[in-house]
């Protein structure tokens, strides 16, 4: 028996114009580990969604074919019913949370199986522990950062040791260590319980290396079904993971998914390379002096101590000078949306203090909270072809792009903007049209500071990385630096060719370059 | 203003749900049951001072100050259309239909005394709200009713979800003005209730809770905490009981103002408020 069966499964939510699924039929079989790739709007979410029931239960819509999880017929069983089969992950962590402590959340689900007391505090026990959530277990869910959640929902989703798992980005809110300690659970629960793990995500470089299989999805339909590597081979370049494309630049026939795949298939070139080793380029950030150019905004050691609560900045000193593009990383909870809103005097410090030269503009994490109108055109004037559409008709990136202009042209205009995490759920189509957008303003003379935990978008469009460790700045030099010869905090291309270049285009055009050299070396 | 639930350790905390959800409930009942402003005001500050020693005091005394506007309203509207009193301290004009509108002394201070009412209602309110855990009380109510538990966790998860979407609002909107447009936000937010009542009822949804099971039932036995929390409760009412069977209080609001104060009232008022303290002496076994 499959884990998860489509056939022929077309799916049309209420009042839409075009199907979200269309005549989708796939296999999972039991202990696989799926990604799910596609671009914003290609159907991953819904098809998640009709693997839990909530198509058509839930959400209504019209609904062909037929899909079965773990043999149970999502025609005849409802969301709750295929729950004790199917553990759901959706992407927003703060409406997955519907109890007041850690602990009850994960008892929830069991309870409502009719599961016993011992039972049921096992299962909360063991979930907890699998996760890394333990010290949590007594905590109001009130106070839990958007990774915390995001974990603390993972557990509930886990904690009646489901056959099939269905994960909605599940790291969209967590920084590369926490996404990869993640990743790790998620690999060990599969291959130890047998669990058929489904992943929608973006990111594909941080899931590949775990998938069994890939399937992809484009305009609803099922485009692509097979390995990561014949993933890799097929994909279009949107979809494409950097190693892959490092390897399609570099002129190499193999097209590796991993970046072990990728040191494999470079071996030749990157030996030839002085100093490849990944971590050499640890050693050789450069120490930014203060003052070297003048700030448009400068926070001087600056505090910020909650009352009755821990300290989240701890003398940060840190300015931002006119067309610099900064990439702000870290750990969840290192203090860097924080830093951010202090920056744009959303929040003052305790201690220390900021200086601005003009307006700092912020674009929070979620930017549909700029619209207070049902239309767009109410919020942004000169939202053009968008101005009549209701905010939440229009996809994330338009959404994002929107509330950026928004927050760029309320007010005089900025001397530095800000923005928080960006790229959240964000496909690579839209991320390379937003780190275009912050160049070109780089480029007019406004800082740019922006928060992200992902560092091929970082790479893409900074010039200087701040990485905030524990409230303070454990390095700020530039991005080259900083992402080519870390460990986590590194993009995948600097990985391979252990720095020296950052980007699939920069690692090419070395690869080549080493070429060249070798070749002459040769002839002379 | 809405108290949300955080552990901290004190008795009241210590203490099952139910028994402190039925002391908050006695102590409304209680606020409803006596009219004397002495016996009101000391019923107030012992709530104050079981917030405090709850570690809710700052939680209680903000949702109190946010019920001053209402208790001011409510003096005023009494003050006004009570046709009872002899003491006219104000005579108005003859409004059509209605007649003269004469202020007297009685309705003034029966106003406030409503007023006290509705503050201490509130109090008590907010007492439960921060102190007492939701999910062990949502437990109990699953246990006796489904249809009821869906809707009792829905709303209480939406109030927080709501809550947390409207702080979001307000400070993306300081981004843009430098001040929240406070009717602006309470407008998107109502509208935007649906749907994200929609989204926590789809997680009710896959995390099985329609499905029908019961939470197990969990034998615990009775805690010092309960213990005292239920002998305050019976106390509270019997005393509110008595009180009103036996005449105690003694307050006449009409149509002249009495408001006796001898030892009796103020035994009273002293015998309240020991009962709704004493439970916060015992502070082993708080922690959590």
């Amino acid at each position: 028996m499959s884990a998860l069966e489509l056939t022929g499964v077309t799916y049309t939510y209420p009042d839409a114009a075009a199907p979200a699924l269309r005549d989708v039929t796939l296999a999972i079989e039991p202990g696989e580990f799926v990604v799910l790739a596609g671009g914003s709007g290609s159907g991953k979410s819904t098809l998640l969604r009709a693997a839990a029931g909530l198509v058509p239960h839930f959400h209504g819509g019209t609904f062909a074919g037929r899909l079965r999880c773990d043999g149970l017929d999502t025609r005849d069983h409802g969301p709750a019913e295929l729950a004790a089969v199917a553990g759901t992950l959706f992407q927003d962590p703060e409406t997955q949370v519907v109890m007041a402590t850690v602990r009850s959340e994960l008892a929830f689900p069991l309870e409502n199986r009719g599961w016993g007391a011992a039972a049921v505090a096992r299962g909360v026990e063991e979930a907890a522990l699998a996760l890394g959530i333990a010290p949590l277990l007594d905590r109001s869910t009130r106070e839990l950062s958007g990774g915390e959640l995001q974990r603390v929902a993972l557990g509930a989703a886990l904690a009646g040791q489901p056959r099939v798992l269905l994960l909605d980005e599940p790291t969209s809110q967590l920084d590369p260590v926490a996404g990869d300690e993640l990743l790790g659970v998620l690999r060990r629960i599969n291959e130890e319980w047998g669990t058929a793990v489904i992943v929608a995500e973006h990111r594909l470089e941080r899931c590949l290396p775990a998938a069994d299989r890939v399937i992809a999805l484009r305009d609803a339909a099922l485009v692509f079904d097979g390995s990561a590597e014949a993933f890799a081979a097929w994909a279009p370049p949107e979809l494409q993971p950097p190693v892959t494309r490092l390897c399609v630049l570099a002129g190499v026939p193999d097209r590796p998914a991993t970046v072990k795949g990728a040191r494999r298939a470079l071996a030749t070139q990157i030996a030839a390379r002085e100093g490849s080793d990944p971590f050499s380029g640890a050693q050789r950030l450069t120490r930014r002096s203060r003052g070297q150019t003048p700030a448009v905004v400068q926070v001087r050691r600056a505090w910020y101590e909650i009352k009755d609560g821990p300290a989240i900045l701890k003398g940060v000193d840190v300015g931002l000078a006119a067309g610099e593009a900064v990439a702000l990383m870290g750990r969840n909870g290192a203090g860097k949306s924080t830093l951010l809103r202090m920056l744009a005097g959303l929040i003052e410090p305790t201690r220390g203090k900021v200086v601005r030269a003009g307006r700092v503009a912020l674009l929070l994490q979620n930017p549909g909270d700029y619209f207070l109108h049902d239309r767009i055109g109410d919020d942004v004037p000169g939202a053009g072809a968008l101005a009549d559409r209701h905010p939440r008709d229009v996809s994330g990136g338009e959404r994002q792009r929107l509330a950026l202009e928004l927050v760029l042209t309320s007010g005089t205009p900025p001397v530095a903007v800000c923005l928080d995490e960006p790229t959240r759920g964000m496909d690579r189509g839209h991320g390379a049209r937003l780190a275009a957008r912050l160049r070109e303003l780089a480029a007019d003379g406004t800082a740019v500071m922006v928060a992200t935990h992902d560092a091929e978008f970082a790479a893409a469009w900074a010039d200087r990385t701040i990485l905030l460790g524990d409230g303070l700045p454990v390095a700020d030099a530039p991005t080259a630096e900083v992402l080519g010869g870390g460990w986590y905090f590194a993009t995948q291309t600097a990985r391979v060719l252990g720095g020296g270049a950052l980007l699939p285009e920069e690692g090419a055009a070395l690869l080549r370059a080493t070429r060249e050299e070798s070749r002459e070396a040769v002839e002379r | 203003m809405i108290a949300t639930h955080r552990r901290r350790a004190s008795p009241l905390q210590a203490a099952r749900a139910g028994i402190a959800a039925l002391w908050c409930i006695t102590l409304v009942f209680v606020a409803l049951s006596f009219e004397h402003p002495v016996v009101l005001a000391g019923l107030l500050l012992a709530l104050l001072a079981a917030a405090g020693a709850a570690r809710v005091g700052r939680e209680v005394g903000r949702a109190m100050a946010w019920a001053l506007p209402l208790a001011l309203a409510i003096a005023l509207i009494n003050a006004v259309v009570t046709r009872e009193g002899l003491t006219v301290v104000f005579r108005g004009p003859v409004m059509p239909g209605i007649g003269r509108l004469d202020v007297t002394a009685e309705a003034i201070a029966y106003g406030g005394v409503l007023a006290l009412r509705a503050v201490a209602i509130i109090a008590c309110a907010a007492l439960l709200a921060a102190a007492v855990d939701p999910d062990e009380l949502l437990r109990a109510v699953r246990r006796r009713s489904l249809r009821v538990g869906v809707t009792a966790a829905l709303a209480t998860h939406l109030v927080g979800v709501l809550a947390r979407d409207g702080r979001r609002l307000a400070d993306a909107q300081r981004t843009l003005t430098g001040s929240p447009a406070r009717l602006g936000v309470v407008r998107a937010v109502a509208t935007g209730a649906l749907d994200r009542a929609t989204d926590v009822a789809a997680t009710l949804e896959v995390r099985g809770f329609g499905i029908g099971g019961r939470p197990p039932r969990r034998r615990r036995p009775l805690s010092r905490h309960d213990l005292a929390f239920a002998a305050s409760a019976f106390g509270l009412a019997a005393l509110a009981i008595a009180s009103g069977v036996g005449g105690w209080e003694g307050f006449d609001p009409y149509p002249r103002l009495v408001v006796p104060l001898e030892p009796r009232q103020l035994v009273l008022a002293a015998a309240l408020a020991a009962c709704v303290l004493l439970p916060f002496l015992d502070r082993r076994g708080t922690a959590t």
